[in-house]
């Protein structure tokens, strides 16, 4: 193994415990904590993949800022697990049903493609995910869908100020 | 590559520089909360501390020695494991941006050239707005983990008031990245070191806001509105004590640090030393003079932070939020527009 492999393993483990804590854990803020620490993990992946770009706003944007909200939101709202609803039997056991179904099905697609078959995962390699390859893709080929996006982006931004004139 | 092919040497070079770097931010930090008591006192036209050691100079130690032989309180009702973290995310989130910072040149050393700057990413500019962003967490949890209405109430303030200013400070940085083309730090101090007129006199205007939205970040008086303490007691560390309180205090002080150093490196030359041709000195004595020149600016605008929280009195909150929003961030985008005019007419 070399040092490349044990980081990616340890970033695995890393992200798939903390991502078990967000279901499991009993307190909502808890949860948007462990959730947090998924998305550091998933960045030490992009960053594994020599995507450093995707990796910071990656934790700029959903670390940062929509994480904050979340906090924000439930704080505000105050939610404490002994005043929420209990879920009844039947619905937790649907639950479980249809999501270890759908994961079987997921095991199965994954193991019958042929193209998954004995490879290892690409690390170092490509450069799409840093800044200058990204931003030259970005105002060429797909320059229109960009645009678009930041108009939404711009008319949310607008929104949220009128909203916070009235 | 296997794992006992890593280049030990660079690890072990770059571990010093990050212990040399963190223990050489808190001595100044210790150093700081003096001279912001020693500000005060002269803004105040008062002696402050001059008790311990010859001009105070030892009140620094005085005063982290009360820290922590106070005694440290857990509230019952506190989240436990929440309460501890709090403090020591305040504390790693202002310390993790000097590692982007470059504190000088290069220095020769046992035959290897050792650079002064922990990592030099091509997302330098990106990796400082993230840490920014990650700061608010240590007063959220700190803030809620308390289970004290006050400190809740100013977590919550704190958040909405670090998200608001988020915004105007990253297109401030967008305008600086129009203007000099690179996002890496180290690349922006040598333009700047190589003959270029410091980056202040292209963005004043994005200079200005980001300064203000870094004394918002810090949390300094006129933007302390998560401590108020004729509203709020004392804010999100009411319930803290010993030495946990001192990581609250220290982070404060450290965040300054940090933004005046990134302010430096990135509006002011960093640590190029003006009309001084560093050609001239050995390399090694260059570098020096640089990272000098570079804690030189520092302690000045420290120094700044300082004079207008003695001078300037504290915002209303809708006052925070008008400057925020109705402001700073029409502001900023007026700002980025000349930029990227300017930038349209020249080419």
């Amino acid at each position: 193994m070399n040092t490349l492999e044990i980081l990616f393993f340890a970033l695995s483990a890393f992200a798939i415990i903390s991502a078990i804590m967000v279901l499991i854990s009993k307190n909502p803020i808890h949860s948007v904590l462990w959730l947090i620490l998924v998305f550091f993990s998933i960045s030490g992946h992009y960053i594994l993949l020599n995507a450093q770009f995707l990796a910071i706003v990656n934790i700029i944007v959903y670390a940062g800022a929509i994480m904050v909200l979340f906090l924000f939101v439930i704080m505000l709202m105050n939610v404490k697990k002994d005043k929420e609803p209990q879920k009844q039997l039947w619905v937790k056991l649907i639950g479980v049903i249809a999501g270890g179904s759908f994961l079987t099905l997921l095991i199965a697609l994954v193991k019958q493609n042929t193209s998954f078959q004995g490879r290892d995962v690409l690390l170092k390699e490509g450069n799409i995910g840093l800044i200058h390859p990204l931003g030259v893709a970005l105002f060429t080929d797909y320059v229109v869908p960009f645009e678009i996006s930041s108009v939404l982006f711009l008319s949310a931004m607008v929104g949220a100020v009128i909203i916070g004139k009235k | 590559m296997t794992l006992l092919a890593l280049d030990w040497a660079i690890i072990i070079e770059k571990l010093i520089l990050i212990v040399i770097i963190v223990l050489t931010t808190l001595l100044i930090t210790l150093y700081t909360t003096f001279g912001e008591r020693k500000v005060a006192a002269i803004l105040q036209d008062r002696p402050g501390p001059n008790r311990a050691g010859p001009f105070g100079l030892l009140q620094p130690l005085a005063d982290g020695l009360k820290l922590i032989m106070k005694e440290e309180i857990i509230p019952t009702s506190a989240s436990k494991w929440l309460f501890i973290l709090g403090p020591g995310l305040a504390m790693t989130a202002s310390l993790m941006t000097s590692a982007v910072i470059p504190w000088g040149t290069e220095i020769h050393l046992f035959g290897r050239t050792i650079e002064l700057q922990v990592a030099d990413i091509n997302i330098g500019l990106l990796y400082v707005f993230a840490v920014v962003s990650m700061g608010v967490y240590g007063i959220m949890i700190g803030g809620w983990a308390s289970n004290n209405k006050f400190s809740l109430m100013s977590a919550l303030r704190a958040a909405s008031q670090a998200i608001s200013y988020e915004i105007a400070m990253g297109l401030a940085l967008i305008a600086l990245l129009m203007s000099t083309g690179t996002l890496s730090l180290k690349t922006i101090v040598a333009d700047q070191a190589a003959g270029h007129w410091w980056n202040v006199v292209y963005q004043p205007l994005g200079f200005l806001i980001f300064f203000i939205c870094a004394m918002a970040e810090c949390n300094r008086t006129p933007f302390d509105l998560p401590e108020a303490e004729n509203e709020l007691n004392f804010g999100y560390h009411q319930e803290y004590s010993s030495m946990k309180l001192g990581f609250y205090l220290f982070a404060e002080y450290v965040n300054m640090i940090m933004s005046s150093a990134i302010m430096a490196s990135m509006y002011f030359g960093g640590y190029d030393l003006p009309f001084f041709d560093e050609t001239t000195v050995a390399p090694n004595i260059a570098a020096i003079i640089g990272v000098g020149t570079l804690l030189i600016k520092i302690v000045l605008f420290v120094f700044l932070f300082m004079w207008i929280r003695w001078t300037i009195p504290r915002f209303r909150y809708d006052q925070l939020m008008n400057l925020g929003w109705k402001k700073m961030i029409p502001l900023a985008l007026f700002n980025m527009l000349i930029t990227g005019a300017i930038i349209l007419s020249k080419s």
